[in-house]
């Protein structure tokens, strides 16, 4: 039952000074939500990456593109038609003659126009739908849910041909399909996250404080949402996208002249024989335009996701 | 690799830790330890002191995907139980150790029958017929107090109480009356008069069937009740251990005079304030250096945060790790020993 | 009915009558959270409320800070109806009688600053006149539970469980409450940190005159803090008294079984003692035992039991009991 002890420095065995809030401090600046979520996106290069092609994409479709290019979408030149790619006209040009570089843009922007319009809805309706549905429950839930459920019954595709049986089909019966169908999605889940959020100790404690509904739905829930709402917006809007092509594709949105990326598929679709390239360009920057959609919203999902966090 | 007859199981130098996104965290940081035959040992701490982790490294439930095991040897039969394959770990686990889990609603399939979930395992492990197993799943329920086991064995886990179905949870663990039985955390989620019946059942269940038992817990009341040795664990290290009587009564190490002082005993005078160690424990990711409970300890000294003290022996069993006990430091006395306040 | 004078010293401060808490399950059942509690708490006191999981204790202290509206009964701060006050009034009663939350991890918003978290009672009521008023209130709040200045700019995830539910106390005295309800304040915290937390709540008590509910499962915990404590069953209180008699007298069966099976970190105590364990399970609360609630596990349950509802009876002064036929 000995044990043996080493000598050591007497000095080692007089009292250290413990300060116990040393150890209460906590090292490094305050690590807010989106700092950490940042932090976490970073690591991730696909999502990076993505998000980096998106913006250059953006600033492509909306500002260089036209800046640089000086044709028109529209301009018909017969003698120049089925024209590769050259230096003058950089995609090539079709079966009218119109450079591809300047249709492809202008497809992109109808594209990039349709997920912007898709990400609006979902916030201005959807966020706010499902927020005051979960928040206030009841009664007023049980309405605007029935409600959802009754446009949900109706595929956006019915909508769409309904909405160009009164009015020329294109840019503006896309927008109504998805005005009354796109954001439902949305409201569900922060419906679905409203009534999670609304029995947490957090809340009640505000409540018990005396913060009115206002105070509560805007300081403490929907802050507790954006994570969802902002993985949701990713997704919605590579779908949008994807609907409108769709429906350009098979002749039921963008009509000629205007172009669409969905339109421009198409129409390379027929020429895929003998002229390639007007397929392969518009599909290649609409694939492009998907995946980095698709990749950017998994990269948030993981960076925001709390599940994840610690 | 040679073991004490007398043990079932030895733990050496375990050492496990975990790659997370922050980085590597090291739950467990040399923890050795023994079992004996027939015996219950506790193994005692708070969050964060690795006292899971050893419980479930002795099991090698350990998610596979980012533990790493950083050394040590875990020697059951002839076996050092870190250097086995997975097949050879199956027929360990069950039929040699078993283990039950702090919650029940989680630990049961709640798609299948509970007499099913006996009967798998006693079909895989002892190589009993169907009929022989679902005879032997029926005495098992009432072995463990569960009336109407003919009736009971058909029913679902939802179909149970909290308490019952921790029950049905150590029927399955003791089926193939294992030589070990881990139970972690095992009363923790159930109400108090029910973690009495549970209790109670584990010291009947150990005296007939014999098994040792390894319990982990916070709670030390629960110690006192069911235990016969324990092991203070703190920040990944035991820093004391011995039988619960020594323990309890002749503590030799300040965080079991913290924990012991902390807690209002029923008879405690209210007029005075609880002891309370101040601060947290520890990050994991980051160590400290020395003796880890230095940050805390109203009895530091400059020598405790180089290196972590040796164990001095005061009996048979009892052992501790703190500077204090060596011949160059100060006397100091322990803030409150239980047996005063009786 | 089932009224009770108070002790003679200090005035009640609170009154709960015959309060009931039901929530509806399905087309016609409905759960009978808190089924006919009635109690004062005085000025000062600390009252403790036990019982195991579904008798109702946390239902009750919601009710009484009005998160959740009673199904019967009523509740008297300071001889008003709380459930009845509307607009100022009921802000009155936001600041008077506030609640410390169980889950470090859920009662603080994960998004807000500490500062934003304590404040919050402050700006909802504008008890600071400026910024700067509203930061040093905060830093002294912070302070006086004992974190410190540069913690109110962190977020809730970068605390202990220990330090996030003194930012909780600090929350709830930012609005300087008269009464606070703790619904389990302590039993998420590991052990050595539980003594931390209670022995902060008793000092505030003592510096600001404090009346707590302290709401618990852990008896050891309560005992120690509390001045009197009820013993809760199914939605019903079965015993209160002193806390130092009810653990040295306890008359009701049920009392008596809860204090044996609570473990004593003393092994010749419990080596020595003589244990009731109770057999069965808890049962329903949606369908309750009729009569004495306690009958179908109560180790002296008589016949007499399942047809006559126990009333509330003083057994001794200050000691009072739900007087089940098992005891004549």
């Amino acid at each position: 039952m000995e044990t043996r002890y080493r000598e050591l420095d007497p000095s080692l065995f007089e009292s250290a000074d413990i300060d116990v809030y040393e150890g209460e401090r906590i090292a490094g600046p305050p690590v807010g939500f989106w700092r950490d979520a940042w932090i976490r996106l970073k690591k991730n290069r696909g999502a990076l990456i993505s998000l980096a092609v998106l913006v250059s994409v953006f600033a492509t479709a909306f500002v260089i593109g036209p800046l640089i290019s000086s044709q028109s979408p529209y301009t018909q030149d017969l003698a120049q038609r089925y024209l590769g790619p050259t230096s003058e006209f950089w995609f090539g040009t079709d079966k009218f003659g119109r450079d591809m570089w300047t249709r492809v843009w202008a497809g992109t922007r109808v594209s990039l126009y349709i997920g912007l319009l898709a990400a609006l809805l979902d916030i201005f309706v959807g966020v706010v739908y499902g927020a005051v549905s979960g928040f206030l429950g009841g009664r007023v839930d049980d309405v605007l849910q029935r409600g959802i459920e009754i446009l949900n019954g109706v595929p956006y595709l019915v909508i769409a041909i309904l909405a160009m049986v009164v009015l020329d089909p294109g840019i503006i019966t896309i927008t109504i399909a998805l005005a009354v169908t796109g954001w439902t999605y949305m409201a569900r889940i922060v419906r679905g996250r409203m009534l999670q959020l609304k029995n947490q100790e957090f809340t009640l404690a505000s409540r018990s404080l005396g913060a009115n509904g206002f105070r509560l739905v805007w300081k403490h829930l929907i802050p507790n949402s954006l994570g969802l709402i902002v993985i949701n917006l990713m997704f919605t809007i590579p779908a949008a996208i994807f609907a409108e092509a769709f429906l350009s594709f098979i002749g039921l949105g963008i009509q000629v002249p205007e172009a669409s990326l969905g339109s421009l598929i198409s129409d390379g679709a027929d020429e895929l024989r003998f002229h390639p390239y007007l397929l392969w360009l518009p599909a290649f920057v609409f694939s492009l335009l998907m995946i980095c959609f698709n990749l950017l919203g998994d990269g948030l999902r993981d960076a925001l996701d709390p599940k994840m966090r610690k | 690799m040679e073991m004490n007859g007398d043990n079932i199981l030895e733990v050496r130098d375990l050492q496990i830790s975990f790659s997370t996104y922050a980085g590597e965290v090291q739950a467990v940081r040399g923890v050795s330890f023994d079992l004996r035959r027939g015996e219950t040992l506790a193994i005692v701490g708070e969050s964060g002191s690795g006292k899971s982790v050893t419980a479930k490294s002795i099991m090698r439930l350990n998610p596979t995907a980012n533990t790493i095991v950083r050394g040590g040897e875990i020697l059951f039969g002839q076996e050092d139980l870190l250097k086995l394959g997975e097949k050879q770990m199956q027929n360990i686990r069950g039929p040699k150790i078993a283990m039950v889990f702090q919650d029940p609603m989680t630990s049961l399939d709640p798609t299948m029958k509970v007499g099913r979930q006996i009967i798998e395992s006693l079909k895989k492990h002892l190589g009993m017929s169907g009929r022989e197993a679902s005879k032997r799943a029926e005495e098992l329920l009432t072995l463990v107090g569960i009336p109407n086991a003919e009736e009971r064995v058909k029913h679902y886990p939802h179909q149970f109480s909290g308490g019952m179905r921790q029950r049905v949870v150590i029927a399955i663990a003791l089926a193939c009356e294992p030589q070990i039985l881990i139970a972690d955390e095992p009363t923790t989620a159930l109400d108090v008069t029910i973690q009495a019946q549970i209790l109670d059942l584990l010291r009947e269940l150990q005296e007939k069937i014999g098994t040792s038992v390894i319990l982990i817990t916070h709670d030390l009341g629960v110690v006192a009740s069911v235990a016969d040795r324990i092991a203070v664990m703190y920040a990944g290290k035991i820093v004391e251990t011995g039988t619960v009587r020594e323990t309890f009564y002749d503590p030799q190490m300040p965080y079991t005079w913290g924990l012991l002082a902390s807690i209002p005993l029923p008879n405690a005078d209210r007029s005075r304030d609880l002891i309370p160690i101040p601060g947290s424990p520890p990050d994991m990711s980051d160590p400290p250096k020395g003796c880890p409970f230095t940050a805390r300890c109203p009895y530091a000294m400059r020598v405790c945060s180089t290196e972590f003290p040796e164990y001095t022996t005061f009996s048979a069993e009892h052992k501790a790790a703190c500077w204090l006990h060596h011949p160059m430091a100060p006397n100091v006395e322990p803030p409150v020993r239980i047996g005063d306040a009786r | 009915m089932m009224e009770q004078s108070p002790n003679g010293n200090g005035r009640a401060i609170l009154e709960v009558k015959d309060l009931k808490k039901h929530f509806k399950v399905g087309r016609r059942a409905s759960l009978k959270a808190v089924d006919g509690i009635s109690l004062e708490i005085k000025e000062g006191e600390t009252l403790g409320l036990v019982g195991e999981s579904g008798c109702g204790k946390t239902t009750v202290g919601r009710v009484l800070v009005r998160l959740y509206e009673p199904s019967g009964g009523e509740v008297l701060f300071g001889g008003e109806d709380v459930h009845r006050a509307r607009g100022n009034d009921a802000k009155i009663l936001n600041r008077k009688m506030q609640m410390i939350f169980q889950d470090p991890q859920a009662s603080l918003n994960p998004r807000m600053v500490v500062s934003d978290i304590v404040a919050e009672g402050i700006d909802i009521h504008g008890l600071a006149g400026s910024k700067k008023e509203r930061l040093d209130r905060v830093h002294e709040l912070l302070e006086t539970v004992g974190l410190s200045k540069e913690h109110a700019n962190r977020f809730p995830h970068e605390f202990s469980g220990g330090q996030r539910q003194r930012i909780g106390v600090a929350r709830a005295l930012a609005v300087e409450p008269e009464f606070i309800v703790a619904d389990e304040p302590v039993s998420a915290l590991d052990v050595s940190i539980q003594a931390q937390v209670i022995n902060l709540m008793r000092q505030l008590q003592r510096d600001r005159d404090l009346t707590y509910l302290f709401i618990s499962h852990d008896l050891s915990v309560v005992k120690y803090i509390s001045d009197r404590v009820g013993v809760m069953y199914l939605g019903q209180l079965v015993e209160l008294a002193d806390s130092d008699e009810l653990y040295a007298n306890p008359l009701h069966p049920y009392t008596r079984a809860l204090l044996s099976a609570v473990p004593v970190p003393d092994p010749d105590y419990e080596s020595e003692r003589e244990r009731t364990v109770i057999a069965g399970d808890l049962p329903s609360p949606v369908n309750p035992p009729s009569g004495c609630r306690f009958r179908t596990r109560c180790p002296q349950a008589v016949e007499a039991a399942a047809h006559v509802d126990p009333p509330w009876r003083e057994a001794k002064p200050g000691h009072w009991i739900q007087a089940c036929p098992c005891f004549a």
